[in-house]
């Protein structure tokens, strides 16, 4: 089940992966030594939904999850379902709503699968309520090269439960993933949006309105420079009280082919981001939108990271911690702005102080800033490298999820406690994001 | 609500037809080689909320067929949809050398389906309604040197449900002889197949659903399979016989 050659979401940096299918879990144990055997280390894969290089293994070599996607055990009593690590978000939804349940925490894409929304520890707009997805993972099966099949809880004596999630896919390979999920009476989502002028009235929103709300998250217009800088529209949001529980299942439009240049340049960002900008009236607007476009507006277009075209994309994710208040992300629009770069979706969301059970989750109190660049040689290095200046000096972190970027130093400085997940990592596997950081 | 029977349950297009027919509410009579396999299959149908009954069963028992659609229609009741998807992918070189194991890879592959349907078809023609899928393989069309041991078991299929077909119409039961060219499946795993032509079990269990719905005697899947077998089968044969396909 392993067509073609497997890369990353970013396509940048461009290391086709070789996949070796599983099929049945049974076959685990079995695979990892043989591919390891020959090829030395090798990576778990799922759906291809991780930006940067922590998805690529230094082998080019993956053992593809993806066909392990059938349910175990489903409670529609109380919400707690066990699944194959293969199975997509998209899936568990598919299942779910009819039967009045939601994902407890999900991303803004519903194609990852749940192996890799628990080794990137993944967060949601309701960060500030619930926490990362770790909050809600009830138990694993972990398959290791020199421990063989293994089933790990909260509190296991070798840490292995923290190590995983957010573990980047490298303390074993993740057979089944046991989640809670959250009861919901409507599929439909209530929403508010207010536009703002300034990130100093960002905060002042997000401080008053996030703590009412379920979901709260904001979109910045990033090319916006001078007296614009810093504008935005916030939007909050809760499950509807009623209005029915629909799975979404519209047909989606695709990105058939990668254009030989990128269709994101200083151009149509500038123009995108006016029009999205004032298409919001000022004032508080509220309405209710369904679920599929109020969390995962990107989904509708398969394969949108083609075009970005041959060269692919990175994404930079940053976290600013709170007492450095806004004044970072302040310095980072501006250099941003000033680079001509920057991207239709620019995200800016303050993270609640719900502690994750991960060992090296990314998500702590504070801003968080996700945008996309095109990949451009030189001058993406060179405003990645000011921008993580301005992240080091406010004392943040980037998301090692997206990253394909960061240096070694920085990396180990952000996360101390990557020593204890290199204690714990099977010598079986490695990426090329864990490579890249911890020997360099 | 369908009651379904699936033999060769456990294969990768039968899996991925069965979780189609789950939305619409199902019953399912699963039958495969491995108690295991069946199990994980079953649990996957009961999470999306069919009602299932396992049976572990060799297919090459073919003294086993009678009971076997006894059960099937005893626990089921009525029998909507049938689906025989069991079946190997012999070693052709292997098969080459050793005539114990040719006659084994055909009695998986033909032999078995054909002992399954005689059993199965008598109940069918009495019930007087219901729908038969049998995959067969776009690799019976014509003998080709790389897989004609496979190529000739399903040769046979096709011939048997072609006539099968034509009887059981009839009846009012329909049969569709499914002919699938590459798919992306464990069965398939490591071939070098060409990407463009391989079709994932999804994709093909779409149109399996569809054209049984349908009550179509033959589909080829994906579609293209019908186009590019009508060349292979005009090859001439003093061409054809210098090929290596």
């Amino acid at each position: 089940m392993s067509i073609g050659k497997l890369s990353s979401w970013g396509r940048y940096p461009r290391f086709p992966q070789t996949g070796h299918g599983i099929g049945w879990r049974s076959e685990l144990p079995g695979e990892l030594a043989r591919v390891s055997a020959e090829h030395g280390t090798l990576l778990p894969f799922g759906n291809g939904r991780s930006y940067g290089d922590s998805c690529l293994a230094t082998s080019d070599q993956v053992l593809h999850l993806r066909p392990l996607d059938r349910f175990i055990s489903t409670d529609w009593q109380t919400g707690i379902i066990r699944a194959e690590a293969g199975v997509t978000l998209d899936e568990v939804l598919r299942l779910a709503i009819p039967r009045g349940w939601f994902l407890s925490v999900t991303p803004g894409t519903k194609f990852a699968t749940l192996g890799g929304a628990v080794a990137n520890d993944v967060h949601g707009k309701n960060h500030h309520v619930r926490g990362s997805f770790g909050c809600h993972v009830r138990r694993f099966g972990l398959v290791r090269s020199d421990r063989g099949r293994l089933e790990v809880a909260p509190g296991d004596a070798d840490g292995l439960f923290a190590a995983t999630i957010g573990g980047l896919g490298l303390t074993g390979i993740i057979d089944w993933v046991e989640l809670q999920l959250m009861p919901i009476k409507s599929s439909l989502v209530d929403v508010v949006n207010i536009r703002f002028d300034s990130l100093d009235e960002f905060f002042a929103l997000s401080r008053e309105l996030d703590g009412q709300h379920e979901y709260a998250v904001a979109w910045i217009d990033c090319a916006a420079r001078g007296a614009s800088a810093g504008r935005g529209i916030y939007m909050v949001g809760d499950h509807a009280p009623e209005g029915g529980l629909a799975y979404d299942d519209k047909p989606k439009l695709s990105v058939p082919l990668v254009p030989p240049i990128s269709a994101i340049n200083s151009v149509s960002l500038r123009v995108f981001n006016h029009f999205y900008y004032n298409a919001a009236k000022p004032g508080r607007h509220p309405g209710r939108v369904g679920y599929e476009p109020y969390f995962y507006p990107l989904d509708r277009i398969l394969h949108w990271n083609r075009i970005y075209g041959p060269k692919g994309f990175q994404q930079y994710q940053c976290v600013i911690p709170e007492s450095a208040g806004g004044a970072a992300i302040g310095d980072m629009l501006d250099a941003i702005a000033a680079a001509h770069s920057g991207s239709f979706l620019a995200v800016l969301k303050r993270f609640g102080d719900v502690a994750s059970p991960g060992l090296l989750s990314f998500p702590e109190a504070g801003a968080t800033l996700a945008l996309d660049f095109p990949e451009h040689g030189d001058a993406t290095a060179k405003l990645f490298a000011n921008l993580d200046a301005i992240v080091r000096a406010a004392g943040g972190r980037i998301y090692p999820a997206k990253d394909a970027h960061m240096g070694g130093e920085f990396f180990r400085a952000c996360y101390p406690q990557w020593t204890q997940l290199e204690a714990l990592r099977d010598p079986a596997l490695c990426s090329r994001f864990w490579k890249r950081v911890t020997q360099a | 609500m369908k009651n379904i029977l699936i033999v060769g349950a456990t294969s990768a297009i039968a899996a991925a037809c069965a979780r189609r027919w789950c939305e619409g509410g199902a019953r399912f009579y699963l039958v495969g080689r491995s108690a295991d396999k069946l199990r994980q299959v079953a649990d996957d149908l009961s999470a999306r909320g069919a009602e299932v009954h396992t049976c572990e069963l060799d297919l090459n028992f073919l003294e086993s067929h009678a009971s076997l659609v006894r059960e099937a229609f005893a626990w089921l009741g009525r029998v909507d949809v049938v689906l025989v998807a069991h079946g190997t992918l012999p070693d052709q070189k292997a098969c080459e050398q050793d005539a114990e194991l040719a006659i084994r890879e055909f009695t998986s592959n033909g032999l078995s389906v054909i002992s399954l349907l005689t059993h199965l078809a008598n109940p069918m023609e009495a019930q007087g309604s219901g729908s038969i899928g049998v995959i067969s393989s776009v690799a019976g069309d014509r003998g080709r040197p790389s897989n004609y041991l496979y190529g000739s078991a399903k040769s046979a299929v096709t011939a048997f449900c072609g006539g099968l077909r034509a009887r059981l119409f009839k009846a009012g039961v329909n049969l569709t002889t499914i002919k699938p060219g590459f798919v992306d499946t464990p069965m398939t795993r490591g071939l070098p197949l060409p990407a463009p032509l391989v079709a994932t079990p999804e994709q093909v269990a779409a149109d399996i659903a569809k054209a049984m719905d349908a009550g179509k005697g033959v589909l080829y899947t994906r579609w293209f399979w019908r186009y590019i077998m009508l060349i292979i089968i005009h090859i001439p044969d003093r061409i054809f016989r210098k090929m290596s396909m």
